[in-house]
């Protein structure tokens, strides 16, 4: 067999495309493009809202027309003309169906390719799928086993209609409208989106989880997440993305939002791998996503990230530790290829007594990529005995990209305990000899330092995540050896 | 009118006093509408985030001191490192006092800016080093554009100099406020050593703003030792801007003791132009009261081989504020860079505060560069240790005290001044003990 060389393994990566970019055609429902008060009215009346959800859109727009597209984040793109968007398309052929067989094949077809076949999940894995396809929700399965134990689990627009007196409650106080442009246009244009709702003291039985895509052309994506666990209730939420391959910038600004009651634990797992860009930087997905919980007494929130795609991602998942003992936590791999910019990390706002974060990031950075890590960790002056430990570091391939470490501290009380370490390396050609050594060639060795460097956030995602996971991260790092 | 203003249209005034054609008058002018556009910085900065200036501000500073105030040498003895014989370069309210000063042209010239500025003899210096290295920030830009006094330092070839150099700005209080900017070039040529100690300090309780800019050249194989003392009284603020530009397998350390102050700024700036060049930024900060100590510092590794040691050393008590702001960029040609970079405090207070960004932002991969940072509490058991063995609990705590902040006072190389660093820490610390046990 003819060596295989670095250089041949950079250039197969540099080669390999994105595997899951295909293009669905499903007649959609689309509004006209641009954004001003009508479309804000129209996607509200499309959605047959009430009138207080109608007006919340609007003070929502008014806000955003105030606001200025941020520019303090450590990557450079062009700014998606926001008039030029169509913010709202949803798949025709409705109603909901009750089984598979009634489901459009076309869209079954879609998500065999992505091989995640809807059948095989619930018998095998009993997850629970609500698919979001475009917007709207199209299959929403399992829901009768969460009815039973008074769980609800469905999209947002269903709950604005059944349950409006806790999405009223709840929907942006941990995400105000005004709290940044992406929040203030998601809260003005969001299309769709998931609820749920665990009832005080349950257990929810099923990790819950929501495909998202995006797949018609033009479109962008709003999602509007919106979880409360009650009192000393448990929930583990998975969400996962891939994208159809497209030319153009694709804007996906989302906004979640967590509330943990008393007691209760939250856990949000996201892997993404929305469309990057081809190898020369062309095309990709923007990820602007405001993500934020909030915690009461005792409670816990645990974020855990797994972001491999899109070409520009911005995104800061977030604690308020407002109860005292409340735990927050952030675990994170951000790789990064090609022309890919990321700009991720965390903020742990300490209000509480007792409060404790954690924040574990990873950067892997190859190719022309640039990767950011940026975090804050606020002691207010009543966080008695705060404590935090922040670890990121950071592995570059190659000499063309970058490994970026922006973390803010700011401590108000003396009682407080923070540790902040970073590091930044490279793959050690000792490490990679030691396994050519035992005959692991240097692809599978560089997949498992690889797998090594991010073992720690790896084990904190459920079951089936973690094996998409490792798949993604081969995908996207594999032959890429400094 | 604001200070702004007020320094805008006192720059002509200057000018035409300086009645300048040397090419040093573009600098000045090209100073003076950057800083003109700039304005003095605010929060909405990045960089000024966590310091405000505008208690600061507030002042109506006298620019120029109408009269010279003499002051006997007993009066600023204390401030001095008079136990060692050493170089002095002397200023009193910004003038330099020649009776205070001992300097020397012999082998070497430890002089003044302004003899630097106007003799044809060191044009030549002044056009290769002057404002090289400073960069075009606003308050750099306003200390350029005003730039007549300071001190001169340059050390030719192969020489050790035998004595440290000191460099002392004192204010009288003539005046009800002033406003200083001194501006200190040194140059230190191929296998030279230097050692310099700089410090700022007022006589009195009137309102005092020092903006300094300092820009320090080493060139091949130099070694460049750089104490600052800052130990002022609460009406004085600093804004200390310092520029060091290295070139290959130089060595340039600069410890930081910030004690005293109202605000205190210390701009600390790196730059790396050469191979196997090695920067040390120590510095040690112990505030009270409402004080305010911001350290910025920056090292830009440009070449292949290089290290960066950073060790900062905080305890905040009283209301006081403390920020660490550093930054270390590595391109993408310096591989095998090492750089560390450690700051660690400790919150004595309820009402103190701690803001800390250590920054890394790195473009290539063969390198090790790695930050921590901490903020926290004595080990109580410590403490009950050395209690159970009879020490007094405010002792026991100012002896853990010292030991956190001494691993920054080790690479203190004169050791008058480790000397003196201890007592102010005892001092500071409010005890009467020696931490050489």
């Amino acid at each position: 067999m003819a060596k295989y060389t670095e250089d041949d393994l950079r250039e197969e990566l540099k080669t390999k495309e994105y595997e899951y970019g295909f293009y669905t055609d499903i007649e959609s429902d689309t509004l006209p493009v641009g954004l001003n008060e009508e479309i804000v009215r129209a996607i509200s009346k499309k959605k047959n809202e009430p009138e207080w959800m109608t007006e919340w859109r609007l003070e929502s727009y008014r806000a955003w027309t105030q606001m200025e597209e941020p520019e303090w984040a450590n990557v450079t793109y062009k700014k998606p003309d926001f008039q030029a968007i169509s913010y709202y398309s949803a798949p025709n052929k409705k109603p909901k169906y009750e089984s598979l067989d009634e489901v459009d094949p076309e869209l079954l077809e879609t998500f065999n390719k992505l091989g995640i076949s809807l059948d095989e999940q619930k018998k095998l894995t009993g997850v629970a799928v609500d698919v979001v396809m475009d917007s709207v929700s199209v299959a929403t399965t399992f829901k009768k086993t969460l009815a039973e134990k008074g769980i609800i689990f469905c999209s947002i627009s269903e709950a604005i209609q059944e349950h409006p007196e806790l999405v009223k409650k709840y929907i942006g106080t941990v995400v105000p409208q005004k709290d940044n442009f992406y929040a203030a246009l998601n809260s003005a244009v969001f299309s769709d989106g998931s609820f749920c709702y665990i009832p005080k003291g349950v257990r929810c039985p099923m990790e819950l989880s929501t495909y998202f895509r995006i797949n018609q052309a033009g479109t962008g994506q709003f999602e509007r997440t919106l979880v409360i666990a009650d009192e000393g209730s448990y929930v583990s939420y998975l969400e996962g993305c891939t994208a159809p391959m497209r030319d153009e910038n694709q804007l996906h600004a989302a906004v979640v939002e967590l509330i943990a009651l008393d007691d209760a634990e939250i856990k949000y797992s996201t892997v993404q791998n929305w469309y990057p860009g081809n190898s020369e930087g062309k095309g990709g997905v923007f990820n602007f996503v405001t993500k934020r919980g909030l915690c009461e007494k005792n409670a816990k929130i645990s974020w855990t990230q797994v972001e491999t795609g899109s070409a520009v991602t911005w995104k800061y998942p977030s604690c308020v530790l407002k109860g005292d003992n409340s735990v927050g936590e952030f675990y994170s791999i951000a790789v990064t290829n090609n022309f890919q910019q990321a700009d991720t990390g965390t903020k742990m706002v300490h209000l509480g007594k007792n409060t404790k974060s954690t924040i574990i990031s990873k950067g892997i950075s190859a190719g022309k990529s640039q990767n950011s890590y940026r975090g804050l960790v606020q002691i207010n002056s009543r966080a008695e005995n705060a404590r935090n430990f922040s670890q990121c570091d950071s592995l570059l391939m190659g000499n063309e990209c970058g490994a970026h470490t922006f973390p803010y501290i700011e401590a108000k009380n003396k009682t407080a305990q923070v540790e902040h370490e970073a590091t930044t390396s490279k793959i050690g050609e000792d490490q990679i000899f030691y396994c050519n050594q035992r005959g692991i060639d240097t692809e599978k060795a560089i997949a498992l330092i690889v797998n090594g460097f991010s073992k720690e956030v790896l084990n904190k995602l459920p079951m089936e995540f973690a094996v998409e996971a490792q798949k993604l991260l081969e995908i996207s790092l594999e032959g890429s050896v400094g | 009118m604001d200070l702004k203003d007020k320094l805008v249209s006192s720059f002509f005034a200057v000018e035409d006093y300086l009645e300048d054609s040397s090419p040093l008058h573009e600098i000045r002018n090209e100073a003076i509408k950057n800083f003109e556009q700039q304005g003095f910085p605010t929060k909405k900065q990045e960089a000024w985030k966590y310091t405000s200036l505008n208690s600061v501000l507030k002042h109506n500073y006298s620019l120029f001191p109408k009269q010279e105030t003499a002051v006997e040498y007993h009066a600023i003895k204390p401030y001095l490192i008079h136990d060692i014989d050493t170089f002095k370069i002397i200023f009193i309210d910004g003038k330099y006092s020649s009776h205070l000063s001992q300097t020397t042209h012999e082998g070497m010239d430890v002089c003044l800016m302004s003899a630097a500025l106007s003799k044809p003899k060191y044009r030549i210096m002044i056009e290769n080093y002057f404002n090289k290295a400073a960069n075009k920030e606003s308050l750099t830009s306003l200390n350029t554009a005003f730039a007549t006094e300071g001190a001169f330092i340059h050390i030719p070839k192969n020489k050790l100099v035998q004595k440290p150099i000191q460099i002392v700005h004192f204010s009288t209080g003539s005046e009800a406020s002033l406003m200083l900017q001194p501006r200190n070039l040194i140059v230190v040529d191929e296998n030279s050593h230097v050692q310099i100690i700089e410090r700022h300090q007022s006589l009195t309780d009137n309102p005092v703003l020092t903006n300094s800019v300092t820009e320090i050249f080493t060139n091949k194989r130099a070694i460049v030792d750089y104490y600052k003392i800052q130990n002022d009284n609460l009406n004085a603020s600093l804004i200390d801007n310092t520029f060091i530009k290295q070139k290959q397998e130089s060595i340039a350390s600069v410890h930081t003791f910030s004690f005293g102050g109202n605000v205190t700024r210390n701009n600390l700036n790196f730059y790396q132009h050469g191979e196997r060049i090695d920067s040390t930024l120590k510095g040690i900060t112990i505030i009270g009261d409402k004080q305010h100590v911001d350290h910025n510092t920056l090292v830009h590794h440009i070449e292949p081989n290089c290290e960066s040691h950073q060790d900062y050393k905080g305890i905040f008590g009283d209301l006081s504020t403390g920020v660490f702001n550093g930054k270390v960029i590595v391109e993408k040609e310096a591989q095998k860079t090492n750089a560390y970079q450690a700051n660690n405090n400790i919150l004595a207070d309820d009402k103190a505060t701690i803001n800390t960004k250590p920054q890394l932002e790195i473009f290539a991969d063969d390198v090790k560069c790695s930050h921590g940072c901490t903020i926290g509490q004595l080990d109580e058991e410590a403490l009950f240790y050395l209690k159970s063995r009879g020490i007094p609990e405010k002792e026991a705590r100012a002896l853990l005290m010292f030991a956190f902040s001494n691993t920054v006072l080790e690479s203190v190389k004169i050791n008058e001044i480790k000397r003196r660093i201890t007592k102010l820490i005892a001092k500071k610390l409010g005890v009467n003990i020696g931490f050489d046990l």
